[in-house]
C-alpha cells in the first residue's frame, strides 16, 4: 500500500507521519509537496500536524486552498482513505470534507501531553483494529483543538456513528468531548491527538499503531486477492 | 478604488474564550461595569471599484476571510480617490 504525506509550508509532523508508515507499519510512503497537482497515484492520503502557513487568518484556512488540495478533495470523493491529524484535521474542516470548526482551547493554553481517548466506533476503516470502547493513550499538542459544531450537526454525527474518538476528560472544551470524527461515507478521518507519535513503547505508547494497521487491513480486504 | 473594512465576529452561542479572559482581566482591574467582552478580527481591503465589487467581497468573506460555521461578518465600503 502506498501512502502520501502532504507537506505544506509550516507542517512539522510530516517526519513523524512518514516514519510511522515506513517503520511502524512497514509500507511505502512518500512526502508530497503542497505545489503538486495530483495525489492520484497513492492509496491513502495523510495530512500531518504543524502550523501550515503560520496558522495565519485561521488554522488550516490558507492550506485548504493550496494547489494539492484540489486533488485531495477529488480522491476523497472517490472513497480513498484521507487522514488529517491536528493541523491536518483543521485543514479538512476548512476544506469542508468534515463538518464543524476549531476554536482556541477553552483554557487558552497550548496543551502538550498524553491523553486518554475512548474508541467510540471501531467499525471504521481507521479503527477496526481497536476494541469498541477501548481506552487508548495518545498524545495531544494543540492550542486550537476546541471542536465546535451546532446541535443539529452534533445530532447527525451521533446518529451516523461518525464520532470515532472522544477524550475521556474534557481537556479543551470540545463539543461532546470529540477528539476525532469521520465523514458520512467513513473514508475521511480528522483527529486532534497524534497517533503517529505513539507507534512504539519507547515513545511512551504504541496505541497509535493500530490506527495505521486498520487503514492497511481495510485496504487489503478490497485490494489484495487471497487464494 | 474602494476601501472595504470587514469586521469578523463570532456567531451568537459560540464560546469566546479570549473574550471571557479579557472580561475577567477587566474585572480584576476594577472595571466591574463591564459585563461582556467579544473579540473579533478587522480586515481592510483596498480594491478596484467594479460593478460587482459587493458580490466579490461577499464571496471572499464566505470562501476565505471568515469561517461561516463559527463566524459572522459585516463590512462597509468607502470610495477612495487616488491622487
Amino acid at each position: 500500500m502506498k501512502f502520501a504525506v502532504i507537506v505544506f509550508p509550516g507542517s512539522n509532523c510530516d517526519d513523524d507521519m512518514f516514519y510511522a508508515i515506513k517503520d511502524g507499519l512497514g509500507e511505502d510512503v512518500e512526502k508530497v509537496w503542497y505545489t503538486e497537482k495530483s495525489v492520484e497515484a497513492y492509496d491513502a492520503i495523510l495530512i500531518p500536524g504543524g502550523f501550515s502557513y503560520g496558522d495565519y487568518l485561521r488554522s488550516g484556512a490558507i492550506a485548504r486552498f493550496a494547489p494539492v488540495m484540489e486533488s485531495v478533495i477529488e480522491e476523497a470523493a472517490k472513497g480513498k482513505p484521507v487522514l488529517g491529524i491536528c493541523n491536518g484535521f483543521q485543514v479538512l474542516l476548512e476544506a469542508g470534507l468534515l463538518p464543524g470548526a476549531m476554536q482556541r482551547n477553552k483554557s487558552l493554553k497550548f496543551i502538550c501531553r498524553q491523553t486518554t481517548l475512548q474508541v467510540k466506533n471501531n467499525a471504521t476503516a481507521f479503527s477496526e483494529k481497536y476494541e469498541q470502547d477501548e481506552e487508548i493513550t495518545i498524545p495531544v499538542a494543540h492550542g486550537e483543538g476546541n471542536y465546535f459544531c451546532d446541535e443539529t450537526t452534533l445530532q447527525e454525527l451521533q446518529d451516523n456513528n461518525q464520532i470515532v474518538f472522544t477524550y475521556k476528560d474534557d481537556i479543551n472544551g470540545s463539543v461532546g468531548d470529540i477528539a476525532g470524527i469521520v465523514n458520512k461515507e467513513g473514508n475521511v478521518l480528522g483527529m486532534m491527538p497524534h497517533p503517529e507519535r505513539a507507534t512504539l513503547d519507547l515513545l511512551g505508547s504504541a496505541d497509535g499503531l493500530p490506527l495505521f494497521q486498520s487503514i492497511l487491513n481495510h485496504w487489503r480486504k478490497s485490494h489484495v486477492v487471497t487464494t | 478604488m474602494v476601501k472595504v473594512q470587514i469586521y469578523v465576529t463570532l456567531k451568537a452561542g459560540v464560546l469566546d474564550p479570549q473574550g471571557s479572559a479579557i472580561n475577567n482581566a477587566l474585572h480584576t482591574m476594577g472595571y466591574n461595569e463591564v459585563s461582556e467582552v467579544q473579540t473579533g478580527k478587522f480586515i481592510e481591503l483596498h480594491m478596484e471599484k467594479t460593478d460587482d465589487v459587493q458580490e466579490k467581497v461577499e464571496e471572499m468573506c464566505h470562501k476565505l476571510l471568515t469561517n461561516p460555521v463559527i463566524e459572522d461578518y459585516t463590512y462597509n465600503m468607502e470610495e477612495v480617490v487616488s491622487s
